[in-house]
């Protein structure tokens, strides 16, 4: 049986196509569909549920302390009111989860938000690491529902059409609370736009404001296809418990000159050169499109990797990929190849970030 | 509700047959064009190649997934339709106008084992 979010019964209604994702009954699409969908986050703003990502509050008087030793960026100077990406690693380089760290504005308080498939397992990891350190935790997750409204055009929907002026003052990766709300500058399309995070009843009122107003319901299919062309990773797919932050290319959200995290070691002997497999772009040469599972191989049909997410892009018209290659095939501009069902298509190596993202500046 | 033609067979892996003499027609039904969504890409096979009855032949792909094409029949492969090639989401808007490929039948006796419309249509 799967779990389902707050917006469940709107989803059926709307006739989206759902599918199990991380232990969830989500929507896939909805009858617009996955292109549709994506135009309209590139072009002007569509709303994702997002309820299913978990949310765990750390707090108490070594609160910033424990978050700094889970968590691989700096907390250290980290406002009340701003948020930092990162990740939580084992002791060996792998990935627990990668997450946001939001401080509040509460003193001594922090609020994780983690991927909707590790709830339990971060839960369970954070709680292990916390002995010791005079923190509280508390795993909110089903309390919360949460909106992902995302485009040129989301800071305008939420000024007029659900009524958050503070929306306007808010920069990429700042939020601000507003009752029982939390409002941020944040998302996973490489467009502007916020995640609106409210109790259960709340989210509903809001979901349905919204497609009331016109504003195009996006589902996990158009979410994948937005993340992966501004070049975010997906936790299972480019980073997990065998890919490291360093593999994936995310040591900038590593910060080597913390005293100490937990995995800091391995990954500092990763970045130091000891890293067998990295992950880079693709570009495939053709309308062909390299799927997660095919493999990746020299000229001369040697495997040598294997693609962790690829799609045709929509916004871009050419068929890209993420795929994790040996280090010695790794530099931009390398010849490849990608096997598609019994066929073979030249690739090249390029940078991951496919599509000039359009934050809001600061 | 998808939508199911009258006078085209259809195999259980939702192809759909027009019979033109020797000649067999194909394409996909509504169902499989709705199941898919948005397609953007056909891997056809080549003019000329021999196919036998349930082999794979091709491919489409849609933003999320590829799902094989199974041949209804066997024969060889006397036409592609470039039109669909070069424009995928035809399929999408119109999938019994726009077929994919033309099978020259070597054995017509194998559409005996194909489905009639309302055979199909409550099969789905």
């Amino acid at each position: 049986m799967y779990k389902t979010t707050c917006l469940h019964e709107q989803h059926l209604a709307l006739g989206a196509v759902m599918s199990p994702f991380a232990g969830f009954d989500m929507p896939i699409r909805y009858p617009a569909g996955i292109i549709a969908e994506h135009k309209a986050v590139r072009e002007k703003v569509g709303v994702f549920d997002v309820s299913h990502m978990g949310e765990i509050f750390v707090s108490g008087k070594d609160s910033e302390k424990f978050v700094n030793h889970i968590f691989t960026n700096d907390i250290s100077a980290l406002e009340k009111g701003s948020i930092l990406y990162g990740m939580m690693l084992y002791p060996d380089g792998g990935t627990v989860d990668d997450l946001l760290v939001y401080r509040c504005f509460e003193d001594e308080r922090y609020l994780l938000v983690v991927n909707a498939g590790n709830i339990d397992k971060d839960y369970e990891w954070i709680l292990k690491n916390a002995e010791g350190f005079d923190v509280q935790i508390d795993n909110q997750s089903e309390a919360w529902g949460q909106l992902a409204i995302q485009g040129p055009d989301s800071e305008k929907i939420l000024l007029e059409v659900l009524g958050l002026p503070q929306a306007r003052d808010l920069g990429f990766y700042t939020f601000c609370e507003q009752d029982d709300m939390i409002i941020s500058r944040t998302g996973y399309t490489g467009e502007d736009g916020f995640e609106i995070y409210a109790p259960i009843e709340k989210t509903i009122n809001m979901w349905n404001t919204l497609i009331e107003a016109g504003v195009q319901p996006c589902g996990l299919g158009c979410r994948d296809t937005l993340r992966f062309e501004a070049g975010l990773p997906l936790y299972g797919d480019e980073l997990s418990e065998e890919i490291s932050p360093v593999m994936a290319g995310l040591s900038m959200f590593c910060k080597f000159d913390k005293p100490e995290f937990i995995g800091k070691d391995a990954l500092m002997a990763q970045k130091n050169g000891a890293i067998s497999r990295k992950l880079v772009g693709l570009e495939v040469k053709d309308r062909a499109i390299p799927r997660a599972g095919y493999p990746v191989e020299t000229p001369d049909g040697e495997q040598v990797g294997v693609v962790s997410t690829g799609y045709h892009s929509i916004s871009l018209d050419r068929s890209l990929a993420f795929a994790l290659v040996d280090t010695d095939y790794s530099a931009l501009g390398t010849e490849l190849q990608v096997r598609i069902r019994n066929k073979v298509f030249p690739a090249e190596v390029i940078k991951k970030r496919f599509y000039k993202t359009n934050y809001k500046k600061a | 509700m998808s939508k199911v033609i009258p006078g085209l067979l259809y195999s259980e892996s939702h192809e759909w047959v027009k019979v033109d003499g020797q000649v067999a027609i194909i394409g996909v039904s509504d169902y499989a064009q709705s199941e898919l969504g948005d397609i953007t890409y056909v891997d056809m096979p080549q003019v000329g190649e021999q196919i036998e009855k349930a082999q794979e032949f091709g491919a489409l792909e849609s933003v999320k997934t590829a799902a094989d094409l199974y041949s209804p029949v066997s024969g060889s492969v006397v036409a592609t339709n470039k039109l669909v090639e070069d424009d995928p989401s035809l399929i999408n808007a119109d999938p019994y106008t726009n077929w994919i490929i033309k099978i020259e039948m070597s054995d017509t006796q194998e559409l005996d084992s194909l489905l009639n419309a309302s055979a199909y249509e409550s099969s789905l």
